[in-house]
């Protein structure tokens, strides 16, 4: 028994795999998605999402969004995702620093909503990044 | 009359000029192909965002948020998505002939690209607000854009929030086109990608048998889906208006090499013509002089 995960962003469709089971974080706290799960509908927050596929475990970063469940399928929504291996760590360091240090600066409202999400990405990356470490 | 010197240095000059805009058209169709390509991979999200919202739908009767609220229209915001650059045809003069229409008193406008936001500051328009956005749109340029405009409309600066900007309806077609923006006065699905056919009216009646679960609850979930599919509705708006102007460009491009070339003809042939009469001239006044001298 499977549930197929469909992470998608308006510029790509990140992944999509069958897998046995999801662990996400959602504005209410992290919470494990089984085959099966009951219709759900839920907001995401930047941080990370677990697949268990078999013996494999695939860690990814993700940016805020929307999450649906339905019977055999969850569907993520978000403005960022990265597999965890993919995430270059230097560019996510970079990017950090560049937000921060333009965030230092008076910026103008949009602007300054723009780099608070670039920051949130960038330190979202980081963390997923140093977390799953192998 | 010119002499050949004079025309040679005009066969040269245009030579030039049709070499430049051949290299203009050759860019803007690949950019035009990149354009629409970028406006082809946000179809897998469209879709699922609009199952999301066909899902929502149904609810919405008894959701009340700001952003669906109607109100009677005296203030009208339009967006104007135009482009930065010129030389891309009609394209740009089409648009304006939209804006052009519109109540100048009771409208303000926001600009989105550079000759929309020179040309309504030559008109004397009112603009609330110059956005610019790149080749390829992001996201986040275009959740700038829409962000304003919501809180123009929740603020009361507007009742009604319109986009205008070119639809790409063809390679050689694109027609300036007013979309509603605000209020959300159904949920809408959204549509995505360049001629994407229209998408499936969410199914309404008849009791669902999925009954689904919010977390934390629907009014979260719905405030927070109902801007965010503006953002990407705003987003599918300005790759479309891309895709409208680097079409539109390679087009009055290949027209301007086209005429170009048919000038180098013309001017080849009367060059010619000129020299040849330039030689029979020198051959008469030789064949006189000699005559005279014999």
């Amino acid at each position: 028994m499977t549930i197929r995960l469909e992470i998608v962003t308006p510029e790509a469709k990140i992944f999509s795999e069958d897998v046995d089971m999801v662990t996400l974080t959602g504005t209410e706290g992290e919470m494990g998605i089984l085959p099966q799960h009951m219709p759900l509908m839920t907001q995401l927050a930047a941080g990370e999402i677990v697949a268990q596929k078999g013996k494999d475990t695939i860690f990814l970063a993700v940016g805020d969004g929307f999450v649906q469940v339905t019977g055999g399928r969850v569907a993520v929504l978000t403005d960022m995702a990265v597999r965890a291996e993919n995430i270059d760590e230097a560019a996510a360091e970079q990017a950090r620093k560049n937000a921060e240090a333009r965030l230092a600066e008076k910026v103008s409202a949009e602007e300054a909503a723009h780099l608070q999400a670039a920051l949130l990405h960038a330190t979202t990356q980081l963390r997923v990044r140093r977390l799953r470490k192998r | 009359m010119p002499s050949t010197r004079d025309i040679r240095r005009r066969i040269k000059s245009v030579k030039n000029t049709a070499q430049i805009t051949k290299a203009m058209q050759m860019v803007a169709g690949a950019k035009m192909r990149k354009a629409q390509q970028a406006a082809l991979v946000g179809r897998p999200y469209a879709e699922l965002l609009n199952g999301i919202l066909a899902e929502a739908a149904p609810r919405i009767a008894s959701f009340k948020h700001p952003l669906l609220e109607a109100r009677p229209v005296r203030k009208r915001a339009v967006i104007v998505v135009s482009t930065d650059r010129g030389l891309c045809g009609a394209l740009n003069s089409n648009l304006f002939r939209e804006a052009a229409k519109l109540d100048t008193d009771a409208t303000t406008f926001i600009a989105a690209g550079k000759k929309g936001a020179q040309f309504l500051a030559r008109t004397r328009r009112r603009l609330a607000a110059e956005f610019t956005y790149k080749d390829t749109p992001t996201f986040a340029e275009a959740r700038a854009i829409s962000r304003f405009a919501q809180d123009l409309f929740l603020e009361g600066g507007a009742d009604a929030v319109d986009v205008l900007f070119t639809n790409f309806v063809s390679t050689l077609v694109q027609q300036p086109k007013t979309v509603p923006l605000l209020p959300v006065g159904e949920i809408r699905a959204v549509t995505a990608g360049v001629n994407a056919p229209a998408p499936e009216p969410p199914a309404t009646g008849g009791p669902r048998t999925d009954v689904f679960e919010f977390e934390p609850d629907e009014k979260t979930v719905l405030g927070a889906l109902l801007p965010h599919s503006l953002n990407f509705q705003m987003h599918q708006i300005l790759l479309e208006a891309r895709a409208s102007e680097h079409s539109a460009r390679m087009v009055a491009m290949k027209n301007a090499t086209d005429n170009a070339q048919q000038l180098i003809k013309d001017l080849t042939l009367e060059y010619n013509k000129l020299r040849q009469s330039n030689i029979t001239k020198e051959l008469l006044e030789i064949a006189t002089a000699q005559m005279a001298v014999g």
